[in-house]
């Protein structure tokens, strides 16, 4: 029951950014270029709903609190949610949903290219999330949803790429997803030489 | 009329130390922002910064000549509230919130390099020295977005004459103020700019009666988001050529190294036209979005060579490649 409300407050905190970008959108609050700052604002939340998504396994690590990883899908879904926000704008506003443009700003702008293959990469995480498809893909899910670990890293190029003159906030986004992934890159080797000993162990007895 | 210009006066710059007046005037401010914060409540310094600035005394602006466009003009809230003024902050909105910072008064633009007549224009004289007239621009940012603006000023011809740049005079280097205790952006540890910001012209594109020296905008002196007291504007060339508060001016023989060229020489180039069909590796110079936008109406609208501006310009390139010279 506790878990539940916890769950819906995580929800409703988790769309707030949504809520008050559709609040500045219906009031005319969202600047001289309303179509920019949609982007911006989504593209950055999204991100950031990818490290959180990241921290989760972390967390429950050095926390215990086993709640924290039923709220793993709900935080991953928001950053694919943002992420689609962030695209469609970008279709909307800035190419208006033209294919020659869209094919030419792939081949020509890799910021983008990088991008729209950190979605992609989304994409199939946010499709197989359910409970139905984790069941019917048993071990190999797990391996699918380690892509969530390249779409950050393009992620954060796709932000860095757009730096012009200060890559100052790049490099938050850089240091903390390098962060997350090198806790994990240190969790498997630690893992793997804990079952060489135990494999080790149960070859002498 | 030179001669006002040339001889030597005396300034309360020479009398106190700078950071002695600047203090002084800073506490002023700061003092005069309580007051008024006080009688109006929540008020701001940013909301006082978009509706500050004194009316100038200015000739309408004149149809014909490129010198002024009928096309709908950008509100004056958005022209002030939606900047590229990176000693600011990176964002579009710092230089609104953070530009108040800047003490514009007094101020002094040192013209030097090859004029037989060097020399410094104080505030007083950038303000009352010279015919002040409207002109109506269109402003395209490199970045793909475009306003059109209302700004009051005169020629730059008109300035550099006074100072007689010699006969060997090519070029023509703008720099902006570069003030770390005033300018929060110059003081991030991240940022790869070699301040202060630098800008140039051909000397040819300088004397160009379109090329203007803008004072004002919306018929008020220039708030400092928008590069006050003083500000090139060059209607034909992509926004970052537009150079803000500027202090020195210098004619030289060979082209000067500016800011963004030489951060990233792929990316800009020192002529920057407007050239739809000379693609930035950012963003596609093809169209644009006309400020202000909606959701429901993008505004986007394609980019024209040089900016509209091709009759009164284009044969200042004559014969140039313009895709090598970007």
């Amino acid at each position: 029951m506790r878990g539940r409300a916890i769950r819906w407050g995580v929800f409703i905190l988790c769309l707030t950014p949504f809520l008050m970008l559709a609040w500045r959108a219906a009031t005319g609050a969202l600047g001289a270029d309303p179509a920019k700052t949609l982007m911006l604002q989504t593209g950055e939340w999204s991100l950031r709903f990818l490290v959180l998504t990241l921290l989760v396994s972390p967390l429950r690590q050095w926390t215990g609190w086993a709640l924290v990883m039923r709220m793993r899908r709900m935080i991953g879904l928001y950053a694919f949610f943002y992420a689609c926000i962030h695209l469609a704008s970008f279709g909307h506003f800035y190419i208006g949903w033209s294919a020659t443009i869209l094919a030419e700003e792939l081949v020509e702008r890799p910021y983008v290219t990088v991008g729209f293959v950190a979605w992609l990469l989304l994409l199939p995480l946010a499709v197989t999330s359910t409970r139905g498809w984790q069941r019917r893909l048993r071990r190999h899910w797990q391996r699918l949803h380690r892509l969530i670990y390249p779409a950050a890293v393009l992620a954060c190029l796709h932000l860095l790429w757009q730096a012009r003159s200060d890559i100052g906030e790049a490099l938050v986004y850089i240091v903390m997803v390098g962060a997350l992934l090198a806790w994990r890159w240190r969790r498997s080797r630690l893992w793997h030489a804990r079952s060489r000993v135990a494999a080790t162990r149960a070859a002498h007895t | 009329m030179v001669g006002r210009f040339t001889v030597p006066r005396i300034s309360p710059s020479e009398i106190t130390p700078e950071s002695v007046y600047l203090n002084r005037r800073q506490l002023m401010r700061s003092a005069g922002a309580v007051l008024s914060a006080t009688a109006l409540g929540a008020a701001s310094s940013s909301a006082a910064a978009v509706t500050g600035g004194e009316a100038l005394d200015y000739a309408s602006a004149r149809s014909g000549q490129g010198f002024s466009t009928d096309e709908d003009k950008t509100p004056l809230g958005d022209v002030t509230s939606y900047n590229n003024f990176y000693e600011f902050g990176t964002d579009k909105g710092d230089p609104v919130d953070h530009a108040h910072e800047m003490t514009t008064d007094p101020w002094t633009v040192e013209v030097s390099g090859l004029v037989n007549k060097p020399g410094k224009l104080h505030l007083e004289d950038i303000l009352g020295g010279f015919d002040l007239q409207e002109r109506i621009y269109r402003l395209r940012c490199v970045e793909a977005w475009s306003m059109v603006i209302p700004w009051v000023g005169f020629p730059l011809a008109e300035l550099l004459k006074r100072f007689e740049p010699t006969g060997d005079a090519r070029f023509v280097e703008f720099r902006t103020l570069y003030r770390r205790a005033e300018m929060r952006g110059t003081r991030s540890f991240t940022s790869i700019i070699d301040w202060p910001y630098r800008e140039g012209l051909r000397l040819d594109e300088a004397m160009h009666p379109l090329t203007l020296m803008a004072v004002g905008l919306y018929g008020k002196t220039l708030p400092n988001q928008n590069g006050a007291p003083l500000r090139l504007v060059v209607p034909w060339k992509y926004g970052f050529k537009s150079i803000k508060s500027i202090v020195g001016i210098r004619l030289l023989d060979s082209q000067p190294a500016t800011s963004w060229q030489t951060l990233a020489p792929s990316e800009y180039g020192f002529y920057a036209n407007v050239n739809p069909r000379v693609d930035h590796p950012r963003w596609s110079q093809k169209y644009e979005r006309r400020l202000p936008n909606s959701l429901f109406d993008p505004n986007r609208i394609p980019t024209r060579m040089f900016n509209g501006y091709a009759e009164q310009v284009a044969h200042l390139y004559k014969g140039m490649d313009l895709s090598r010279f970007y």
